[in-house]
């Protein structure tokens, strides 16, 4: 039963892949293979067979909900599907093959434990299947699963799937995936989905959903230097109960490390230090939190703090510039190019940036850099410098995924622009803050 | 570092707290649409979590069809009176005698007609965000819902062309005019917030567990008769949402699975008592939350062009 009392666990995972790969085709297998699909849903599913399927249900159906998406048979925005299992949880994200709709993929990845890659076994590894294994490392995502799908359009063979995982291994040691698993299915017939096939004899490894089921997730949030980002502070200013009128919390979610009560913390960017009085939370104070929780500090001083400010501790101590430089996923109509002006929003502050230089475009043919790109369009990738109003206070994102992430967004438009993820501090918090000894 | 682990649940409501805090340090003018419902209540509790000690810094805001089910608006009120919040109601039936809204010909339902009150309480208070409790698995459309989702001036929705949501770097940005949605429960599913409810022990409307009912067959569904109607000089409203002679009435044992209001709400047969009860019986169903919901069915995208209309 689900409802044991073990802690059950959240695996966030995203598929991603090329048009017609069958994207959405597997989620509804993994849905109704692991019984979760309903009646209304089936019925839903078999009156729209009736329609355009020529009587076939199409599985696609359940995650392709808007209009456009039906008509066309495509994906175009991020589909938020959730089923469960006896052993843990899932939050999927179906997102987008097209080109134009790399943007989408992004948002579903950005915040996945895990990514799937499917691959048309006829088609093998296309510029699509690069693209999407590149964004999977470099947003970062732990674990990484080639579906090396329609196997039964190839007569299940062995040969062709090992073809294509040699091509995939010859340039993924260029990237950052640590864990990295190549299953072959049909999604359309369910082999190796949700049951092992008996037609892959050859094939010795678990199943797409034992897979997910099993694969270590072993804390994905960094447990080392605390950060708290000032999300908002806390300041009841209650007239008609005294100990309220005085109560002062800084509130917000861990974005790093451990912090106990009557611990010592600096703020940044002002340098102050105080000590942690309490960690205030709706439900009594607690002796210690951690990162990603919600909570709210109070502390021993009366200091000047608001959002946009960070509060750390003495260990693995974070970088904090003006002057900084990027990777970015560039979602814009308009170009990215040197010189333009936009916002910026780090974890819980907003301020204006101006891109300084611009170069290093990732091709995605050999994931080679281009040092002489001057613009960036969009769907491209490459590496910017940028000068921030006021300096942030931040960790490369290969160390933290919170403190080193930001957007850019358009002035005027108010779009989202960019998804960025900062290059490690070149130098860490320092100097002013000799006397930083706690 | 096994200890510092967070549950489904507890993750859940770390990432909502977020999304609260969020929206009063980003937004000047928000509110939160309260309707006495389950999800709402989780909103609520929620929103206690964010912002205690202080007060929760929005009124809570309620859009009234005139059908909805008493115990509801009692719930609602009393609820509201209790965390001590400004709840501001604004009805269909207002709407009409402002001329903001018309009645449709033929269609009892008026569902449709909460579009263009929800749009004028927004119009009225200059309300720049309203948080919702609508979940990405209630429905196909919403599958496709960010947690920040951006209606233009008119209040719609163009999920062609949603701003990317990356990590949890929300864009709250909005011109003169525009307007925010937010959805702090999007990953949550039904079962998550009955166990929610059930672990933080909060108080729904006794609707929810099995009572006796009068009910008729409809649709496929089984549908509540009406309150009666004793006054002689104003219509009855629930003139069609009342069983013809061919539609046998018959009492049962039911409860609802999701609320909309008298018209467009299906009872479900069923013997749970408690929150437990509901539990197993949600792990149980073969059937989704919004199969009971009338205003659905109207057609596969039905959701999606009331969305684009400015719906919640």
């Amino acid at each position: 039963m689900p409802h044991s009392q073990h802690p059950i666990e959240l695996l966030r995972f995203n598929t991603c892949g090329s048009v017609d790969d069958g994207k959405s085709t597997l989620i509804g297998r993994l849905l109704y293979d692991s019984k979760s699909i309903m009646e209304d849903q089936m019925e839903a599913l078999e009156r729209s067979a009736d329609i355009t399927g020529g009587g076939q249900i199409n599985l696609a159906n359940l995650t392709d909900g808007l209009r456009a998406e039906r008509e066309q048979g495509i994906t175009i925005d991020v589909a938020y599907r959730y089923f469960a299992t006896p052993r843990r949880k899932f939050i999927v994200a179906d997102t987008p093959g097209h080109v134009q709709y790399t943007r989408n993929m992004v948002t579903g990845a950005s915040t996945a434990n895990l990514s799937i890659v499917l691959v048309d076994a006829r088609q093998g590894v296309i510029e699509q299947s690069r693209r999407h294994t590149y964004i999977a490392s470099l947003l970062r995502i732990p674990h990484l699963v080639i579906a090396v799908n329609k196997m039964d359009l190839v007569d299940w063979s062995e040969d062709r799937f090992r073809e294509i995982r040699e091509e995939f291994e010859s340039f993924l040691p260029l990237l950052d995936i640590k864990d990295v698993k190549f299953i072959p299915m049909s999604a359309l017939n369910g082999d190796n989905v949700v049951e092992p096939s008996s037609r892959t004899p050859w094939y010795a490894g678990p199943t797409l959903l034992g897979h997910l089921e099993s694969v270590h997730i072993a804390s994905d949030w960094n447990l080392h230097g605390f950060r708290l980002p000032v999300q908002w502070v806390n300041r009841p200013n209650n007239p008609r109960d005294p100990k309220l009128h005085d109560f002062r919390g800084v509130s917000g979610q861990i974005a790093g490390g451990v912090v106990k009560a009557g611990q010592k913390i600096v703020i940044l960017p002002s340098g102050h230090r105080s000590t942690v009085k309490e960690i205030w939370t709706y439900d009594g104070p607690l002796q210690e939190a951690f990162c990603p929780q919600s909570v709210t500090l109070v502390l021993e001083h009366d200091i000047d703090i608001s959002r946009g400010d960070m509060l750390i501790g003495s260990e693995n101590l974070p970088g904090m510039n003006a002057d900084l430089r990027a990777r970015v996923c560039w979602m814009g109509q308009r170009p990215l190019q040197c010189g333009k002006k936009y916002l910026l929003k780090h974890t819980t502050q907003t301020v204006q940036a101006v891109v300084t230089c611009l170069g290093n475009r990732i091709s995605m043919d050999n994931f080679a850099a281009d040092p002489a790109a001057t613009e960036l369009a969009m769907n491209d990738i490459g590496e910017i410098r940028f000068r921030a109003a006021k300096p942030l206070i931040f960790d490369g994102y290969a160390n933290n995924r919170m403190t080193g992430a930001f957007i850019l967004i358009e002035q005027g438009s108010h779009h989202t622009l960019a998804a960025g993820m900062l290059l490690p501090p070149t130098e860490l918090v320092k100097a002013e803050y000799e006397d930083f000894t706690i | 570092m096994s200890s510092y682990h967070l549950d489904h649940l507890q993750y859940l409501e770390t990432e909502a707290i977020h999304v609260l805090r969020e929206v009063a340090a980003e937004f000047e003018r928000p509110a939160i649409l309260f309707s006495g419902g389950k999800d709402s209540i989780c909103i609520l509790r929620l929103a206690e979590k964010a912002f205690r000690p202080s007060e929760i810094p929005m009124p809570f805001l309620n859009v009234e069809t005139g059908h909805e089910f008493p115990e509801l608006i009692q719930f609602r009120d009393r609820r509201a009176k209790q965390l001590g919040a400004r709840l501001i109601v604004r009805t269909v039936d207002e709407a009409f005698a402002k001329g903001l809204a018309a009645p449709t010909p033929g269609q009892i339902s008026r569902n449709q007609l909460q579009i263009p009150v929800l749009l004028g309480a927004i119009e009225e208070f200059r309300f720049d965000c309203c948080i919702g409790g609508a979940r990405r698995d209630e429905e196909k459309a919403r599958a496709k819902e960010r947690f920040f989702s951006f209606r233009d001036a008119f209040g719609q929705w163009d999920p062609k062309n949603q701003r990317p949501e990356i990590w949890n770097l929300y864009n709250a940005r909005l011109n003169q005019g525009e307007n925010m949605r937010v959805f702090p429960l999007s990953n949550w599913t039904e079962m998550d917030v009955w166990e929610y409810i059930q672990r933080e022990k909060l108080e729904v409307p006794t609707i929810y567990f099995s009572h006796t009912r009068e009910c008729f067959r409809r649709g496929g569904q089984w549908l509540p008769v009406p309150t009666v109607h004793t006054d002689i000089i104003k219509p009855d409203p629930y003139a069609g949402a009342r069983p013809k002679p061919n539609e046998a009435v018959k009492s049962l044992v039911v409860r609802v699975r999701t609320i909309a209001d008298m018209i467009s709400t299906g009872m479900i047969e069923s013997l749970a008592e408690s929150v437990d009860d509901i539990i197993a019986e949600v792990a149980a169903a073969r059937v989704t939350e919004r199969g009971t919901r009338a205003d659905d069915k109207a057609s596969e995208a039905a959701m999606e062009d009331r969305k684009k209309a400015g719906y919640f």
